[in-house]
This record gives structure tokens, sequence and C-alpha cells, in this order.
């Protein structure tokens, strides 16, 4: 699948494109199919997102899953500091990660 | 002889939008520096970033205006052109075109530019803040500003 | 320490009020993200993995305790409650909002403080000696060039688009602790016929080409300086190359042009630019001293109990001859075992803080190995100093150790990086700490980075790693036999990669073979210097 990601603007916030609006929620990523580089123009023009970019994932768990770790890297946030991620209480997110 | 790809080269004086100058605007196309070394009639020419500033000083004293070519903003090889020459002593008119933006008018305000044709004409407010930004320079520049070092020890 | 007068504060206020309007019109949409991205980089502002971060200007790394107290009051008010010191003595927070960036540098400016030029392709911030002011060997004090330096590339109207970004770094003593000659610029203050000048280094550099800066002008007359310094950077300006970002360097125009052909047009557009009136009067050189000058050293003990032994090994490896014989500098480590290189929560930036105050006439220092020095510590009072450090966590004993590890930010955090650095250094030091072997291997400087960039000064690292992607995966390359200091040298791959737990492993095997190998006194760079690469590949993949 081809999901939309980038930051916010104003906050630099890591989002994901879920059909309607960004979601700071990897989770509710959905596929962008063929719409993708339309809305990626769109919402840039609109200010709410920087840079905003398309990449390839997969469906895990229900959970779509970007391909790079990179990306995964964004999604959960610094493997090293498990207090600060999205899921501080998860000891198991980072595997998602690596 | 004038070759048609270069009679139209460069801007004309309707596309200036800032110009810090009393006299009258050469109205008359540019030509580039290749050209320019090779034929000695014109009095304009216009510099891309490649090319060598150094190799107009000889003949400054015919020249009215050179225009400073900036394709892409980030491309700073004309600030040190326009240092160059200004410190060769170039009077004439010295025109920032291309992708001129807010940001940098000061600084090319600064390295002797004197006249400014943005290919997308700036917000006059926006511009005259810019111009305004700073109250004083570490850097000598090609105007006659005191430095702050020159302040503090006058 | 310098501090800034009328003229300093304004040009810093003023460049608050132009960031403050240039996020308005992003917002606003008068400046699109490409308009815009050179302009907040110029004020060190990056988009980065998980949100902006910011990179503080930290001029030569000397900060007072009220500079300290609001760098951590900033990682409060700002970001989560932490910053991370950099190998370029500065500090990045990683979790900054776009929309409150500019109140952010409007509080720096309060302690003269702000982020000018700690990113884009302009002169970055001058770096110097964390010793200087302290150093026995110093000729002079270099920072007084530093900040006269720092004066003129700040807002430089003629060297704000170069072809590249550009680091200059400033010593004074024959001893290199600033990797000199690994920057665009090094610049050693040197002694000749009793006048001192500036020996020039150019061309110089880490990243995807590592390269050794040639000495182009061994003596610039002091109130020559900034004119030379000029000169070099219009050369620059011309000529770097600009078709291709990864050979924009100045090491590479250096490189291809020759360096006596790039010296040859140095002089040239020198000889003209004498006659322009760049130099600022030798008067404010003078005037920029009187800020360095040495605090009020009090004689007193010279040497301290060392009964606890825990005390003695701090003291042994984390102290530094000083010039004045009562006093020593301090190193406060900020890489305790299993920690991340570099990272200080605010409670131990503001308890540093205090330390400086009470111990160093006020005064911290920001080393690019990013640890903390307090420069001018007397010895009488260094029990309490250790003792303060070590219930903060703070009082790891060592300096230059196989566990004082640099490392970027990697792919925890880093847009660029192609792998993780900081989790490769926690397994690292944890590994030596566990074996105890760290504790018998001496000197060794082990430097990660996780992307060719070399932030992480792998190339200069007596055991370097350096972090890529191999088809999605980490993996680590390991190099040896780096060096920053005045015998600089560049390390050179083993071989095949390794993954994660390998490069562990590969460290270890490393270290065994210099323990097996190494004769009375040498460090391990001198084993490896002396006995070469084959031993080591042998272990490693024989």
């Amino acid at each position: 699948m081809k999901i939309l990601t980038g930051n916010d603007l104003k906050t630099g916030d890591v989002v994901w494109w879920d059909g309607q609006g960004w979601s700071r929620h990897v989770e509710d990523a959905v596929d962008a199919g063929d719409d993708a580089e339309t809305i990626l123009a769109r919402e840039e023009a609109a200010r709410r997102v920087n840079v905003p970019y398309v990449i390839a994932a997969e469906l895990a768990d229900g959970v779509p899953r970007p391909a790079h770790i990179k990306d995964r890297v964004r999604a959960l946030g610094p493997t090293v500091r498990p207090d600060l991620t999205l899921k501080p209480a998860d000891p198991q997110a980072i595997d998602w990660v690596i | 002889m004038v070759d048609p790809q270069t009679s139209s080269l460069g801007t004309s004086p309707d596309d200036v939008q800032f110009r810090f100058r009393d006299d009258e605007p050469v109205d008359h196309a540019q030509v580039t520096v290749d050209a320019f070394l090779e034929q000695s009639n014109s009095s304009a020419v216009r510099i891309e970033p490649g090319d060598d500033a150094q190799a107009l000083i000889p003949h400054l004293d015919r020249i009215a205006l050179v225009e400073v070519n900036f394709p892409v903003y980030g491309d700073g090889r004309g600030y040190s052109a326009a240092r160059t020459l200004r410190e060769a002593g170039y009077t004439g008119e010295l025109r920032a075109v291309g992708d001129v933006l807010v940001d940098q008018l000061s600084n090319m305000r600064r390295c002797g530019f004197d006249s400014f044709a943005p290919d997308t004409p700036l917000d006059e407010a926006d511009a005259k803040a810019a111009f305004e930004r700073w109250p004083q320079h570490y850097q000598a520049g090609a105007d006659t500003v005191r430095t702050i070092a020159q302040l503090r020890h006058e | 320490m310098y501090k800034y007068d009328e003229y300093d504060q304004q040009m810093v206020d003023a460049r608050v009020d132009e960031f403050r309007d240039q996020v308005e019109r992003r917002l606003a949409g008068k400046l699109t993200e490409d308009q815009f991205k050179p302009l907040r980089l110029m004020n060190g502002l990056y988009l980065q993995l998980h949100a902006y971060m910011l990179r503080v200007a930290i001029p030569y790394g000397t900060l007072s305790g009220a500079q300290m107290h609001i760098l951590a009051d900033i990682a409060d008010k700002y970001d989560r409650g932490y910053g991370h010191f950099t190998t370029r003595q500065n500090i990045q927070y990683n979790w900054i909002k776009l929309e409150e960036a500019p109140d952010l540098m409007a509080d720096l400016a309060k302690v003269e403080m702000h982020a000018i030029q700690t990113s884009g392709n302009c002169i970055r911030n001058i770096s110097s000696d964390h010793f200087a002011g302290a150093a026995a060997d110093e000729l002079v004090d270099p920072r007084p060039y530093a900040e006269l330096l720092r004066q003129w590339s700040s807002f430089h109207p003629e060297f704000m688009y170069l072809p590249r970004k550009f680091k200059i770094a400033v010593i004074a003593s024959d001893t290199d602790r600033a990797a000199m000659r690994l920057h665009d610029i090094g610049i050693q203050i040197v002694e000749q016929n009793g006048e001192l000048g500036a020996a020039f280094y150019v061309g110089g550099g880490m990243g995807r080409t590592p390269m050794i800066a040639p000495c182009i002008r061994d003596f610039v007359p002091l109130d020559q300086l900034v004119t030379y310094s000029e000169a070099c950077l219009r050369v620059y300006n011309r000529h770097g190359r600009r078709d291709n970002k990864y050979k924009a360097r100045i090491k590479i125009l250096v490189h291809e042009m020759g360096a006596e052909e790039y010296t040859r047009q140095v002089e040239e557009e020198f000889a003209h630019l004498l006659d322009q009136g760049v130099e600022p009067p030798l008067a404010e050189l003078e005037r920029i001293r009187t800020f360095f000058e040495d605090p009020a050293f009090e004689d007193g003990p010279k040497t301290v109990d060392k009964s606890d032994p825990d005390f003695a090994l701090w003291v042994e490896r984390n102290t530094v001859r000083h010039k004045h014989d009562s006093y020593v500098s301090a190193v406060i480590s900020l890489k305790p075992v299993g920690g991340i290189p570099g990272d200080a929560t605010s409670a131990q930036m503001h308890l540093m803080a205090d330390l400086a105050t009470r111990f160093s006439f006020d005064e911290c220092r920001v080393m690019h190995t990013q640890n903390i020095v307090l420069p001018h510590v007397k010895i009488v009072d260094l029990h309490a100093l250790w003792t303060a450090l070590n219930e903060a966590g703070l009082g790891e004993p060592n300096l230059d150790q196989v566990g004082d590890i640099i490392a970027c930010p990697g792919l925890d955090y880093c847009s660029l990086a192609n792998a993780r650095s900081i989790p490769i250094s926690q397994q690292i030091s944890e590994r030596f700490a566990a074996n105890g072997k760290g504790d018998t291997l001496g000197e060794l400087k082990l430097k990660i980075s996780g992307c060719i960039n070399a932030c992480g000064h792998h190339h200069a690292g007596h055991i370097g790693i350096l972090g890529v992607d191999k088809k999605g995966v980490e993996n680590y390359q390991l190099l040896l036999g780096g060096s920053e200091a005045e015998d600089t040298s560049l390390a050179k791959i083993t071989g095949p990669g390794f993954d994660e737990a390998g490069i562990v492993d590969a460290v270890e095997t490393t270290a065994d073979v210099y323990l097996r190998e190494r004769e009375d006194g040498e460090r391990f760079l001198d084993t490896y210097r002396r006995i070469g690469m084959a031993p080591f590949k042998e272990a490693l993949y024989g």
C-alpha cells in the first residue's frame, strides 16, 4: 500500500494521512492509492503539512508498517528513549521498528 | 553585427522593481561577458554565475550597466561578482536579476547592487522592511557605512 | 568571557525580529518551504525525523553559568527536558515547534546567545580548544581570534550562499584539541620572531571525502587575519563546485585546483583586499582580548587527598594540567555507561551551571567530544566537585577511555542517517564495563557516525564506526587508525561490515588484538600504527 506522511508545519509533529486529515498515529494511515500526488499537492499548498511524501507500507496485523526503517522510527519515536515515543508503556514497540 | 540570440538578452528598465540611483537607466539590451569581451560597442553586460567578473575590470569605464543573474537564489557567486566590480571602481548600475527574494535584498545591497529586477515582483512592504533590517554591520561592504568595529573605536 | 556591547545585542535582536517575520511569512504562505528552508537553517532550525530540531551556537564552546541555566530552561520550556551537546561544541534540541521558535530565539538573545549560522551553506559557528585560557601548553588564548572571526563571519553579506557549509577552528598550541586540520579552515596562532600571527590550513574535512588540510600560509600578521580569511572565502565562493553537492566543500576545490594554485589565487585576492579596508582596526582585537584575561587565580594546595580510590581514579582520568599549578581543568563526562553520548537533562545542566559558578569562575566549556569542562578548578575543591557530580550521575571517570564515545544522533533522530549510532555506543560502553576490559585499555578514542556525513567523526577515531544502509538493514563498517589530534590521520576500513550485534563483538575483538600486541606505554593508536591493519583483519575475518 501507499501511505502519505510529513510533518505538521507549525509543530513539526510526524503525521499520517488518514483519509480526511492528518493523524499522529500510523495506525490511522490509509492507502492513498492513485490519489497520492493530488492529496500531497493540495495539502502542501494548504500549509497544513510540511514536505509531505508518499511511502510504501504493508499491512501487518492490521497496522500499516512503513517499508523503510526511517519511517518506522518516525512512526514510533527514538528507539533509545522509549519514554518519549508514542507508546511509552509498550516495551515491544521497538521490535516493530527494527 | 548583432547576434539575434543576444540582442534581447537581459531585463529592461521596466522590469526593475527597486532602484537606488538617479541617473537614466540604460535602455538597450545587455550582452554576455564573452560577447562583450569580443565586441567593443556595448555598454551593458550580463553576468551569469560561472562568468569571471574580473575579466570586465579593464573595461569598466565604458560600462553603464552590469546585470548579475541569479538563476537560483542559492547560488551566491553573484555576491562576489558584485564586490569584485565595486572594489575595482565600477560606479555604473549593478542590477540583481532572476530569483531575487526578499530575504536576500539587504545583503545584495551591501555587496553593491543598486537595482533589483526580481523574476517575481516582491511585496513592497516586506522589501522595505528587508532593506532597513540591519541597524549596523560587522563587515565592510561596497558602501561607505562605518562598521561596528570602526564605530567602537572612533 | 566575551560580553556583548550594544552593537552585538542590536544585531542579535534584529536577527530575532527578522526570523519572527520570516516564520510569519512562511505560515502566511508568502514563502514556500523551498524559499524558507535556507532561512530557517541559517537560524539553526532543521526538520528532523520527529520534529524541528534547533541547534544553538556556543561560540568556541564557552558558556557562563547564566547561559547554561538558560539552556536548561529552554529544554524545559520548549523541548522535553533535555539537550544534546554536539561535536561542534553546540547544543541541539530535538522537539521544537516552528511556531514557538521565534520566542525561543528571543529568550536566547536575553543571555547573549543565538542560533545564527548553525546550519546552511554559510560560515558556521567558530570552534576552538576547549582548554583555551587554561591549558598549560598554549601560546595564548585562541578565543579572542575566534571571537574576531565570529563577528566577521556573522551576517557576512557576501558569504551567505557559499557552495556548501564552512567550518573554522582556531587553536593556539601545538597540541590540537579541536581537530583543526579537519576543518574547512584551521587556524593556529603561532609566534615568529616575537610576533604573533596565524598559520592557515585550508581544505580539510571529514564527510564523504575526508582530507587533511594543507598549510597554505605559515604566518599571517594579526592585523590581516580577517582580510586573509576573506580572500580564502572569496576564492572558494567564486570557484567552489556547485554542480554536485558532494563535491562542493572547499576541500574538493583545493584538491582539484591544487593547493598551490588555490594559494596563488588567495594571495592575489589578499593583495587586492589589503587596500579595501576589510580589516577591523587592531584596537578591536585589543578590545576583545580584554574579555579573555585570566581570572584572579589564587595559590593553593597543589595536591589533594586521594585515599578514596574512586575519587583518585576520577582525578587521574578526568582532570587535566592547568597553566596555574594550584588549578586543573575538570571534565564532566556526559558518557555514563549505557547512556546517550552528549545528552544532558535540564537538571544536569542546572547543576553544571551552578558548579561552574561555584568552582570555575562562572565558566564552562562544551568539548567537541560531547563532554563539559570546568576550565579552572582549584585542586583543593576537587573532592567537593566530584561528590556533587557523582550524586547527579555525572562522575563517570572515562575521559578518552573506550566508554567516552563520540556518537552522532543517528537514525534515532536524524533525517540524513542510515543507521542508528546511539544504541551501538550504549552496547559498546556496557560491554566494556561488564567485562572489565574498559579499565585496561587506556586512551582509546571511539567515534560513531550514522552516515557518511561523519558528524560522529568516525574517520578520526582510533576506532571508528560508520553506519550504512544495506538493503534496508542497518550495517556497520569498522575503521581503524584515525586521529584528530596534532598527529592527524584518517582511519581505514577493516573490511566487510557487521550487523548490530556483530559490530559490538568486532570492537571487542579489535581491543583484544591491541591488548595482546601492545608494548610498554603504547596507546591503541600507537600499536595500530606499529603493527598495521593485518593482525586486526586476521582476528576479525580470519
